[in-house]
């Protein structure tokens, strides 16, 4: 008896000395990439000027000397692909196709980073704009910028407005919807967390909920199997889907286009963010970006429905 | 040890007053853990919670059907599998090696991707006099694998019963199916309730995969809400909502259990 | 033309897997005949029971009951198993059936009579044996001596052509013991032929016509009860007997 009552307040005093003494070491919010300290060496500014914050040197990132991108596995066309058009497994070595590709080392570039230095991560769609602390300097993965995602991650600017549209499968009664009133009727699918899933319930507003599923392949099998009659996605996308992945598909028309745009996604507070947002500026003001839109996206556009 | 008594008052107050001091210590250390506040506002978010619980029960309600049809017909297939596996003789061995087969594939392949190959694979063959809806196939996927397990449970409880059970019943020039169906199964199924009815605690879970196939169950529900607003605590609307539907099982399976431990305890030949 | 054997076993062998249980058994029972078997552990006399109403098979040899040879292939064993009843030493009763269902259900699903009309002979038959009043009981309230006697009425009740009885006061309380012996004796009395395996030696010494002592797989010796009990021939008929008295069951 008298054993089984000290065994008791053992614990109890173990457990109050446990909970008391963790309060010292309360983590900081994470606001800084977790990873290597800068150990380069600090500029010479031995002159009155400020260091350049967008310089190599003074740039701290995940990997220290390197540049890590995340983007999901696999990476479709048009925003990456391999040697023979098909989608790229960011574990294998880089081709550096593809929309986002190019806008990727491009912006890389900008920051004076080789090719050489740019290092890739695989990291799901949904684990993206989650908040806290990154393996990544930055995700490029067709993320649109919301502003319930901004507040758990950073958007840089746009390097792509989007639009997103409706993939029917060509003998449907819906792939010659002239309005959104026509897919009233349709049941139509999206990947899960995704803004074409927001399309949907947002704009369309179908009588039958749609679909949703884990991945947007997930919906193209069900979109073959006639389980549904459309999906939404992101209207870059429509193109391999409609040449590659469901040949007897088509686009039915384009979504209104609102101001959504696809932005690189940050860690929260990462000061990465304002350097590629100059990167970005200056592709832009320099043709670049257009002239890897006009590259890699299908400019030949269906209607939009309204 | 008796409970009542010197010794076993002294028993309960010493299991009283730990588990009050093990609770204590417990809620001490979650809420002075630093990351606490976080995984609060996180997973316990009351605004949130308030309006996850605008549309989750209403998809709630599609595990809830899944999961009745399937136990309905899980409970007699699961028994056909088992009865297939018990005739006797030569020239019932396919049979029997069927329900072996059976037994063994759907408990050997993981149930989602039993799920996967039916919702989408069979659709994809294109048979029109098939059906293609993901709810159906969902289903059916389910009923296959639940039925093997189920079948082991009831082939348990068959086993279970003394052969001069069998014995005496084919004595009386009973069939083997009619000794089975008079003698052996009520038997048997009574006492493995609590195995099959854990099984379908089990079940009832796993009502969730259909949400794969892109039917908006209770978890994809669940799933959309969190995405939108970045707050895990739909997630416990679902679990809160699973956990009211396993008590009444729980608690039935109690009940069947103490109703007829007495007639289990069957007199052999002395009492 | 006299009536067939009621039983005859010809040269019967059985094995369980290596081990040889029967080695040629060679009995005969007229109708009417109480026939007890005695013999130790595992010299085979419930192997031997068994195989009278096929719930074993037998290996070599020949069963015929009442003339017919049930050992033949194609015989309808759910057919034979009708004519022949079997009570065992234990777990005799169906424990999810009262009294009467455990009594009816033989008549009903394999005989094919009529619910009623076998409640009601079910009725008679335990009222016989004074156990009508434990009709709607379930078997757990009855007394071991109880359920063997019911275990016996639920065999009459098939009207067979033959009683085995497999030890079946073995597993019960002396005093419940002489209520079953009183039962198996009023059997005896109304012309039922009867095959019992038994310990009780003074039982067996009163009601049987013939006495066989099963040793090692065959009838060692077999001949009427007086003789078997105080002039044995065999050397281990000796010996068995001699066990038994030592241990005070003679």
């Amino acid at each position: 008896m008298r054993k089984a009552l000290a065994l008791l307040l053992l614990v109890a005093l173990l457990g109050v000395t446990a909970a008391c003494g963790s309060d010292d070491d309360e983590a900081a919010p994470a606001t800084t990439a977790p990873a290597t300290e800068a150990t380069d060496t600090e500029a010479e500014a031995t002159t009155e000027e400020e260091p350049d914050p967008c310089a190599k040197e003074e740039l701290v990132t995940v990997v220290d000397g390197s540049l890590t991108i995340a983007t999901d596995n696999p990476a479709f066309p048009p925003w990456f692909q391999d040697e023979e058009g098909a989608p790229w497994d960011p574990t294998t070595p880089a081709t550096g196709l593809g929309y986002e590709a190019a806008v990727a080392y491009a912006v890389a570039e900008q920051l004076s980073f080789t090719q050489d230095e740019v290092r890739w991560v695989v990291v799901p769609f949904n684990n993206v704009f989650r908040p806290g602390p990154k393996d990544f300097d930055f995700d490029i993965n067709q993320v649109s910028y919301l502003p319930a995602r901004d507040e758990a991650v950073d958007f840089s600017d746009s390097y792509y407005d989007v639009e997103q549209a409706v993939v029917t499968l060509k003998g449907s009664e819906f792939a010659s919807a002239a309005s959104l009133a026509d897919l009233q009727d349709a049941k139509l699918g999206a990947q899960v967390g995704t803004t074409s899933y927001n399309a949907i319930v947002e704009l369309i507003q179908p009588a039958q909920d749609p679909a949703v599923f884990d991945t947007n392949n997930d919906a193209i099998a069900a979109l073959k199997n006639t389980q549904i009659d459309g999906i939404v996605v992101d209207f870059p996308s429509t193109g391999y889907i409609t040449a590659v992945q469901v040949p007897n598909a088509t686009v039915a028309g384009r979504l209104p286009a609102g101001e959504e745009y696809f932005g690189l996604v940050f860690e929260e507070g990462n000061p990465l963010r304002d350097c590629v947002n100059e990167a970005i500026a200056a592709l832009q003001s320099d043709g670049s970006i257009a002239q890897f839109q006009e590259e890699w996206i299908n400019t030949a556009a269906p209607p939009v429905l309204e | 040890m008796n409970p009542s008594g010197a010794s076993g008052r002294r028993s309960t107050l010493i299991a009283l007053a730990s588990t009050l001091v093990f609770a204590a210590v417990l809620v001490l250390v979650v809420s002075n853990a630093p990351g606490w506040p976080a995984v609060e506002r996180a997973f316990f978010n009351g605004e949130v919670f308030r309006e996850s619980l605008e549309v989750i029960p209403e998809a709630f309600l599609v595990n809830v059907k899944i999961f009745l049809i399937a136990e309905v017909l899980i409970l007699p297939f699961a028994l056909l599998i088992a009865v297939l596996r018990s005739l006797p003789g030569p020239v019932f061995f396919p049979l029997r090696a069927l329900a072996v087969v059976y037994a063994d594939l759907f408990r050997g392949i993981p149930t989602i991707l039993v799920i996967y190959l039916l919702g989408f694979g069979v659709p994809a063959l294109g048979l029109s006099w098939l059906p293609i809806d993901p709810l159906f196939w969902g289903l059916v996927a389910l009923v296959l694998v639940y039925s093997a397990y189920v079948s082991e449970v009831y082939r348990a409880g068959i086993e279970s019963v003394h052969p001069s059970q069998t014995a005496a019943a084919r004595s009386l020039g009973l069939s083997h199916v009619k000794a089975l169906r008079f003698v052996v199964l009520p038997q048997a199924v009574r006492r493995v309730v609590p195995p099959l009815l854990n099984d379908f605690i089990g079940l009832q879970k796993d009502t969730a995969l259909v949400g794969l196939l892109g039917v908006v169950e209770a978890f994809r529900q669940s799933q959309i809400e969190v995405a939108s607003t970045f707050n895990y605590t739909p997630y416990l609307v679902t679990a809160i909502l699973f956990v009211l539907l396993t008590i009444p099982l729980a608690r039935l399976t109690d009940w069947l259990v103490a109703r007829d431990r007495r007639r289990q305890l069957a007199a052999g030949g002395a009492l | 033309m006299s009536a067939p054997p009621a039983l005859v076993l010809a040269g019967v062998r059985k094995s369980f897997g290596k081990h040889e249980v029967l080695r040629g058994i060679d009995l005969e029972l007229a109708p009417h005949e109480v026939v007890c078997l005695i013999g130790a552990s595992g010299s085979g006399k419930s192997t031997l029971l068994r195989c009278v109403n096929l719930l074993e098979p037998v290996d070599k040899g020949r069963v015929l009951l009442g003339g017919d040879e049930i050992t033949a292939s194609g015989v309808n064993l759910d057919r034979v198993r009708r004519r022949v009843g079997i009570v065992f030493q234990a777990f005799n009763l169906f424990p999810h059936m009262t009294v009467l269902r455990n009594v009816t259900l033989g008549p009903t699903k394999a005989l094919g009579k009529r619910r009623s009309d076998a409640e009601e002979d079910a009725l008679e038959l335990l009222g016989r044996f004074g156990l009508a009043d434990r009709a709607a009981d379930y078997p757990d309230r009855l007394s071991g001596g109880q359920q063997q006697r019911v275990a016996i009425v639920r065999a009459l009740a098939m009207e067979p052509e033959l009683m085995l009885l497999d030890e079946v006061t073995s597993a019960l309380d002396p005093e419940l013991v002489a209520e079953v012996l009183s039962v198996i004796r009023e059997l005896a009395d109304a012309g039922m032929t009867m095959l019992i395996a038994t310990h009780e030696m003074s039982f067996a010494r009163d009601i049987a016509s013939r006495v066989c002592f099963l040793d090692d797989g065959v009838i060692l010796e077999e001949g009427d009860p007086e003789q078997i009990f105080t002039a044995p021939r065999e050397p281990r008929t000796q010996q068995f007997l001699q066990r038994i008295v030592a241990a005070g069951r003679l």
